[in-house]
This record gives structure tokens, sequence and C-alpha cells, in this order.
């Protein structure tokens, strides 16, 4: 549309030259206008909205261990100061990844860690586990997914963070990755633990 | 072994991607000749190492070497070899590999076939590719490593997503991303104009065949997603306007707009500023929906499925490209000289009302796109912007811009004579008003869009027709005298006629086939009958069937009309455990007529089904439509004047750009 | 001088369209935009009965009874919970405990009058392509009460 503006052979005046780069900035103002939107939105937490458990006691459950262990996860297990609860399974992806980080945590004895194995096959889990080293305290097999429905787990893995009284501090949806880890998690764990 | 070379072949293309941004563009302000000739060479060079990065990653999902973090994610050793080589874009990292092969590929295409732009031209064009090159590189390298390793290695993969293993969904993502990328040729044409300070016909011509040629491939890529969506996704639904589609289409209309405004510079040397403009939105909003789909801003993705870094580095790139790009447009584009003035009534006076409206639709689906975007920054509002919104702007900007299209191509250049234009447009009015009032009689009940729809069907399709019969004077001179004129026609012309028949075949398809849907949702035991169009259903029966790594619920319905046996239909509903997961897989029984749709659901333990039968008539000229577009383009595309490199030889020998003012000639230019 | 009052004509009246048609669009998009609202805040706020909206949460035990084809289920997240009907086929990953998000209005009743819902897909990473096709197909991702 600036073309208009512009003339052909005619010597351009000052004014229409002012008008013609009016014109020309419109897209770079227009642009800057999304651009603030759209780092804003990088930055809108979706995950915010299902908060509804936080600052809540963890649902009652007792789940059965996996095939030869012995240590199943039952909301009476809950009793450290700080613990976390972490939905895993063999089929998820995602939890491959932040699988070393819970191993790190394991090794290093920051924090008890439970799983929460969620609509896996045991014998996939304990295959997996075999692999891939097991970093959980105790772990409870949740078969059909019910303790999962009652926790509001949404996708695996997900983390909670569990107090001594037994009550969701916080929830971590997604893999837990390093970041994550050095800028909330440890100093949260490090507070709950004082 | 492969990985780390494929890594250490990334490396090694950013610095040849680095010297070729930065050599040839110091190079082009000093004139000096040797430093303009780095570009060429690296080109290649660059094209070559990120094809031997893509092949060593082929080579690692061909082996099924899960040591490879990508290929176990997305792999599995008993997927058959096709998806097996389709997992290698079927994700994050893979894709922005094959997005940046094909961004080389046209940055070597550029270096091959571009020896006869003008040196500065060429060597700049190549420059800003570059640039663009470094950025995904460093993307890749930085953020989405597609060769990184894993420790110890497992047995067995993953798997690629169920809903990926399609043939359809193999083949959509390369044609997306040349459309797409296709499009940063003509952005880098725009930059290095701009540089130069020249935008001029011979720009245009330049800039055409690249534009045309990634046209046709976003075309492809968009029809073959919404058939994919149409087959796959059991709702018999084609187009959902959801942002992942929208990313494709804002640019497809943005390509769309640049294309007809590019022959207004070609022809009338105007519109300059506005086409130089255009072709940096194209390319922009390209990137902006790559943005949009990868960082999970907008597509409400699991938060893990998107890594914030990687949006931050996606939208530091968007602000460096388009801001860029922009700020420099501003700076440079009030000192273009623009072009001979025109008239409202003449070609480029209706090309300019193409533009406006398909800007101007692009503009709305923009908004509409990024609305809830804003809405979530402000307000804290979490909202959905659906379908009705869309067709609510679409069909009034629509309408005008298909009358248009059925007048324009008739116009002469300049000077159009609108009275004359009508006049001989007044056989296909009338049939149009004809098919109107049929259809108001027929269909006003049913859905009174659907007669505007069919009157504009008959218009655009007629008028298409009518403009050839004129081109080759049919039925006014003898018919020997038509046949030479026919097949003296330019290839561009067919092309545009064709192109502009796709228009009219898709809008039928629509048109029918929304009005006429017939569905039924509804609960069938064995032995059951629904009728359906003209068809009578019979529901045999469903059993549970095994597959490879599924299991499937297949129901069995058998189709009759008046009694005669039509086809056996076989819709199935399948269970993947490995992620879990269902699929519908719909039984289309397709003809040009229309389709007869049945899905199969879950059953009441009774043996009674849940079933949806649809029957869509004239759906497939939707996408028969969109053929015709593509074909129409390619048959421009292969115009002897588009040709690329065809534009200097023609340079040489004509000096006028108006030389195409008598009636063959001018009836030769408008595509 | 005629070819600039031209110029200006041209540039006007492309003004006009284009201002005419943004109107038109954000106008659409009022009528035409769908809130999210959870069953807590349904409960709380209320909503305008006849307004279409969006509501999300878990399908609640043991609340879900059908008629034919009608099917009539509670939604919850938690704290309240939102009855729901619905008159076609639900989508495959339909069922007790799901996640589900339902596009409807409310009726006179209090009750929430679906004309579409998606049921929560695997919970699985998947690049979003996938995820965009899955949220077609009847299922949706679940996060931020988008679909």
């Amino acid at each position: 549309m600036t073309d208009n503006t512009d003339t052909a052979g005619e010597a351009p005046t000052r004014r229409r030259s002012r008008t013609g780069l009016l014109f020309a900035l419109l897209p770079v103002a227009a642009f800057v206008v999304i651009g603030v939107f759209l780092f804003r939105g990088l930055s809108l937490d979706p995950s915010e909205i299902y908060s509804v458990l936080i600052n809540k006691p963890a649902p009652a459950f007792d789940l059965a261990p996996l095939p030869g262990k012995d240590n199943g996860l039952a909301s009476s297990d809950l009793t450290q100061p700080v613990q976390l609860v972490n939905v895993f399974a063999s089929w998820c992806v995602a939890c491959r990844v932040e699988h070393p980080l819970l191993m790190e945590l394991k090794r290093n004895g920051t924090v008890p860690i439970h799983g929460l194995n969620y609509k896996d096959q045991p014998q996939a889990a304990l295959n997996w586990l075999r692999n891939f080293g097991d970093p959980y305290d105790r772990i409870g097999s949740d078969l059909n997914g019910r303790v999962g429905i009652d926790f509001g787990v949404y996708g695996v893995p997900e983390t909670f963070i569990v107090n001594g009284e037994g009550v969701i501090v916080r929830k971590i949806t997604g893999p837990i990755t390093p970041q994550i880890l050095q800028k909330e998690l440890l100093p949260l764990i490090a507070e709950m633990q004082k | 072994m492969a990985p780390e070379l494929g890594q250490y072949a990334l490396v090694l293309a950013i610095l040849v991607a680095t010297v070729q941004a930065i050599v040839p563009q110091i190079g082009a302000y000093r004139r000096d000749a040797a430093w303009m000739g780095v570009a060429p060479v690296a080109a290649r060079a660059q094209f070559l190492l990120v094809l031997f990065a893509f092949g060593c990653l082929m080579t690692s999902f061909i082996a099924s070497d899960f040591s490879v973090v990508n290929v176990f994610e997305n792999s599995h050793s008993l997927k058959p070899l096709i998806y097996k080589i389709s997992g290698v874009w079927g994700n994050h990292e893979g894709s922005l590999l094959l997005w940046i092969l094909i961004l080389t590929l046209f940055g070597a295409a550029v270096a091959q076939f571009g020896q006869n732009l003008p040196p500065t031209l060429q060597a700049r064009v190549l420059s800003v590719q570059a640039m663009i090159g470094v950025g995904f590189l460093a993307f890749i390298l930085f953020t989405s490593n597609p060769f990184a390793r894993l420790d110890p290695a497992p047995f067995e993969g993953a798997g690629l997503n169920p809903l990926l293993q399609d043939p359809a969904l193999a083949i959509h993502p390369p044609f997306l991303y040349l459309g797409y990328v296709g499009l940063s040729v003509a952005f880098s044409f725009a930059v290095a104009a701009l540089i130069e300070g020249r935008v001029d016909p011979a720009w245009a011509r330049w800039v055409r065949p690249w534009t045309l040629a990634a046209w046709c491939c976003l075309t492809a890529g968009i029809a073959l997603g919404s058939y994919w969506a149409y087959y796959e996704l059991g709702w018999g639904g084609w187009w959902f306007w959801d942002p992942v589609e929208n990313a494709s289409f804002m640019p497809w209309l943005a390509a769309t707009a640049l294309l007809h405004s590019s022959i207004v510079v070609e022809k009338r040397d105007a519109l300059k500023s506005w086409t130089v403009l255009l072709a940096i939105l194209a390319f922009s909003l390209s990137l902006l929906g790559t943005f949009l789909v990868r960082s999970g801003v907008l597509n409400s993705v699991h938060a893990f499925a998107s890594d914030p870094a990687r949006g931050v580095f996606i939208l530091a790139f968007l602000v460096f490209v388009v801001g860029g790009s922009l700020t420099l447009y501003a700076i440079r584009a009030p000192s273009l000289k623009g072009g001979g003035l025109f008239r409202p009534i003449s070609r480029e006076g209706t090309l300019v009302l193409n533009n406006l409206l398909l800007s101007t639709a692009c503009f709305t689906v923009l908004l509409g796109t990024l609305y809830p975007l804003f809405l979530d920054a402000v307000a804290e509002e979490k909202v959905s912007v659906g379908p009705p919104y869309f067709n609510a702007v679409f069909v009034p900007l629509m309408t005008p811009l298909i009358a248009a299209l059925a007048i324009g191509p008739m116009l002469a250049w300049k000077r159009g004579d609108l009275a004359g234009v009508m006049g001989r447009l007044k056989f296909v009015a009338a049939i149009a008003v004809l098919v109107g009032l049929g259809m108001a009689w027929y269909a006003w009940n049913v859905m009174p869009l659907a007669v505007l729809g069919f009157a504009l069907v008959a218009w655009l399709a007629l008028g298409v027709v009518r403009e050839w019969a004129e081109r080759v004077r049919l039925f006014r001179w003898d018919i020997v005298d038509s046949w030479r004129r026919a097949t003296g026609l330019p290839r561009a012309s067919y092309g545009m006629s064709m192109a502009h028949l796709g228009v009219a075949l898709t809008v039928f398809g629509i048109t029918a086939s929304e009005a006429w849907q017939e569905e039924k949702q509804v609960f069938m035991r064995p032995g059951d009958v629904q009728t359906v169009s003209d068809f009578e259903l019979t529901f045999v029966g469903a059993e549970r069937l095994p597959g490879p790594n599924y299991s499937a619920l297949a129901g069995t319905f058998a189709v009759t009309r008046n009694g005669q046996p039509v086809t056996i239909l076989q819709p199935e509903a399948r269970t993947f455990t490995n992620p879990p997961m269902e699929t519908t897989e719909a039984a289309i029984r397709t003809t040009l007529a229309g389709d007869l749709y049945t899905v199969v659901g879950e059953g009441d333990g009774q043996g009674g089904y849940a079933v949806r039968l649809y029957y869509k008539p004239m759906v497939i000229w939707i996408w028969l439509g969109t053929l015709a577009m593509m074909i129409g383009g390619m048959i421009s595309l292969s115009d002897r004047r588009h040709r690329i490199g065809a534009p200097a030889r023609k340079q040489a020998d004509t000096a006028g750009r108006d030389r195409d003012s008598g009636a063959l000639a001018a009836a030769g230019a408008g595509d | 001088m005629r070819p600039k009052r031209q110029r200006l004509l041209i540039v006007i009246t492309g003004l006009v369209f284009i201002g005419a048609a943004i109107g038109f669009a954000l106008f659409a998009l009022n009528e035409e935009l769908d809130v999210f609202r959870s069953p807590s805040q349904v409960a709380d706020e209320g909503f305008p009965e006849g307004k279409r909206f969006r509501v999300g949460g878990l399908v609640e035990d043991g609340s879900v009874s059908s008629a034919g084809i009608v099917t009539t289920f509670r939604v919850t997240d938690g704290a309240n919970s939102l009855t729901i009907s619905y008159n076609k086929i639900l989508p495959d990953l339909f069922r007790e405990g799901q996640g589900v998000i339902a596009l409807g209005t409310l009726n006179a009743g209090g009750t929430f009058e679906a004309q579409e819902v998606l049921a929560k897909h695997d919970e699985n990473y998947m690049p979003p392509e996938v995820a965009d096709a899955l949220k077609k197909s009847g299922h949706f991702k679940p996060e931020g009460g988008d679909s």
C-alpha cells in the first residue's frame, strides 16, 4: 500500500516522504507488539491452572509393590520432612529424560524418592528399572491409574513434593530438567529440611 | 560413528554459513568479485554438509541405532522401512534438520541457477540466505541436537506415534517445509533488493519462479495435511482452523498475494515496496508459524513437549530476522522509486484488490490465531477461537475475491474497459444468476450460503473458460486459427486458468459437502440397517482382530443402493499399547459424486456398537481443486519465460517493459 | 493534479476497506469467543444461560448414565462438579476418571448441554503436530484448559 505514496518521476516532497516513512514503519511497529505478546506467552505457565491439590493433603492410597519387590507405597509412608512422589511409566519417553537426575538425587541421598508406576505392565517396569537403575525407595504399582486420578495426574512424568504432614507442597509437570532441579527443587527441599 | 560424523558436518556447516553470510556481503559492498565469488561455492558446500548430516541421521534410523536418543524416542526395530525413514522428520530435532536441508538446498539452487543474476544481487541474496542458515544451525546445535547419544543404549525404541504411521503424513512435512523454506528465497531477494536499493521488473522476474515453486509445494503440503485429517481423524472434517493449520495457511495467503503483486512489478513497475513487504511478510509468517508450533505457546502442548529454551531461541531469531528486515524496510522502502500510476479499473487494479483481500484475510487469521494469547497475557482469561469466527470473516472476504477473479484476467493493463469486459461476461453472469436462482429454489432451506457458493462457482469456472475463449478467438475467427492461437498461448496463461479453475473446484467441493452432508451417530446391532443418502448400510457385526502392534475392533458394513450391492466397508478402531493410544481408521468409499464415510466406535457390551455414518457429496473436489491449483502453478513454472535464468536473457533483448500492450501479448502476461 | 487525487482515492478506499474488515473481524471475534471455566468457577460465579463456553475437569466416578445415545455425567475439579449432558457419541477415551473438556451452554436447569466433548488422550510426550492431530480427533492435550 505504501507504494501509493511513492511517486513516479516526481521529486518527492518532504511531507510525502514523511508519510512514506510512517507507512513503512507500520509493519515494524505491529511486529514489536506481536513480539511482546509472544514473549509474554512463553513465560505463561499453563500448568498453573491445575493447582487444586497444592497445599492439600495427598489423597489416601495403599498400593502393592511391583512383583518380586516388597516395598509398596501407601499414603502412610509419606512421613519424612520432605519426599518426592514421582509418577513414571516404562512407556513414557520423557521419564527416560529425567531419570538420570533422579538417579543422581538417589546417589547423593538428597531426598527420598517414591515411585508411582502409572498404568504400566509390572514386568515392563521391572525391566526398565533393571536397565536404567532404580532411584526409588518405594514403588507403588498403580495398574489401572486410580491413584493417579486421585492425584490429578494429567501426564507422565509428574513429580509431587510432599511434606512431613503428607501435604502436597508443589507439583512439577513434565520431566525434571537440570534447571528446575537447581532453581526450584533443591532450594525448596533444603528449606523444607531445615 | 555416523552420529558423530553428522554432528561434525553440522558444525562445519555453521562455519561455512557464517563465512557465507559475511564475506559476500562485504564483497558486494566493495564490488570485489573474489569476495562475492565465495557465496556460490559456500552455498554448495553448506548444502553438501547438511545433506551429509541428514544422511547420517537417516542411517541411524534405518539401522535402528537406539544409542541415539532421537532414534530411541521415535523409532522401533519392527517398523516398516518407510516409517523408519519418515521417523527422521516425525520429531522436533529431525524435522528441524529437514528444514535446514531444504534451506541449504534452495541456497545451492540459487547458486546454481542464478548464475546470470547481477553478481552483487546474487552475493547479497546468498548472504541473507546464509544468515537464516546460521540461525537455524545454531538452533539445532545448541538446543535440539538430533545426534545426542544415550548411554547405556536401550534394546528397543519407544516407537513412532501410531498417528504418524501414515503415508500421507510421511510425505506431508517435506512438502510443507519446501513451501515454508522456499519463501526464504523470496525473502532473501527482498532483503538483498532493499540493501541494493533497487527493485525493478527484472527483480520481480527473478523472484517469481521461486515464489511459484514454494507456493506449489505449500499448496501440496496443506492439501495433504487436510486430506490426512479427513480420512484419519474419524470426524469427516478436513479443516479445523487450529494453530498448526493456520500456521501453514497464513504464509500461503501471503505467498498467493505475493505471486500476484509481483506480476504488477514485472509488468508495470509499480507496487514495488508493497511487493517487497509481502515477500518479507510471507517468510516471516512461516517463521512465526514455526515458532507457534514449536514453542507450544498456543498449541497448549504439555509443558514438557516444549523446552522453554527453544521457544526463547526461536523468538530471539524471529526478532532478529523479522524485526531486522522490517526495520531495513522502514529505512529503505520510502526511497524506492515508485512506478507508474494506475487506474482502479485495470488489470493491475484488480490485482491490487486481490492483494487487499488476501492480506486482510491473512490478517484476520493471524488475529484469530493470536487472540487467545493476547487475552491470556492481558486478562489471564483462557479462551479459544473456533471455526465460527473464521467462517464468519472468510466468507465476506472470499466472495468479492472470487467475483473479481473472473473479471481481472480479462481487463487490459493500465486502462481497462470494465463495460466491455462485462459485456463479454454477460452470458457467464446470466448463467451464474440462473444457477443462483435454481439453487435458491432447491437449497435455500438447506443452506442459504450454498446459493451464493454455487453462483460464484459457476461465475468463476465459466469466466475462466470465457477468458480462454477470448484469447483464442473461439467461434469468432475460424477454428483453425483458434487452434493455432490456443497452441501459441504461453504456458503461464494456461497455468493461470488451471489454478483459477482449481479455486472454483475447491469452492464447489466445500459448498456441496457442507450443504448436503448427512450425518448419523447411532448405536447399531448386527443386522441393523441405516439409510444414508440413497445407500442402505447393513451392520454385519464387529470383531476384535490382532494387528502387528495393536488390537483392532473391526466393524463390517454391507452397503447397497436400491437393493444392489455396492461395496463392503470395514472401519476399525485400533488400540495401541505402547504407548497406550487409540486411533480410528475410517472406511471411506470415495467417488466423484460423494464419499460414504463410516467409523466404528465402542460397543455397549451387548453386541451394539456406536457408529458414525456420513455422506459427504462432492467432498473429493476440494482436493482435486487444490491439485488443479498446484498443477496450474507447475505449468506456469514450466513457462519458458519463468524458467530460472531466463529473465536475464529476456532483459537483454527487450528493453521496453510495455511491449506487451498488444492484445495477444497482454493476454499471455496474465497469470 | 488528477493522478495525485486518484492515488489518494485508492489509499483512502484501501484504508476504509481494511478498517471495515478489521472492525468486522474484531466484532466476530467477540461474538465467537469461547471462554474456559472450571466447575468451581461456574459454581461460584455462575455463567449466563445460553452463552457458549468450555468447561473441563475429570469425569466423576459413578456419574455416567446413558439413555440411548444421550449420556449424562458430571465433571469435577476436585472441589465442585457440574452436570453435563451430551447427545452424540463420546470419544473413544471417554471414561470415568478421565479428563474431558466440553463445549456447550448452560440450560435453565443448570445442566451443561454439550455440543462437543473432548477426552484427554494418552499421557506421553509427543510432537506438537501429533498433539494437534489428536486434539482434532476428539482428544485433547491436558493443559491450561485450552483444547
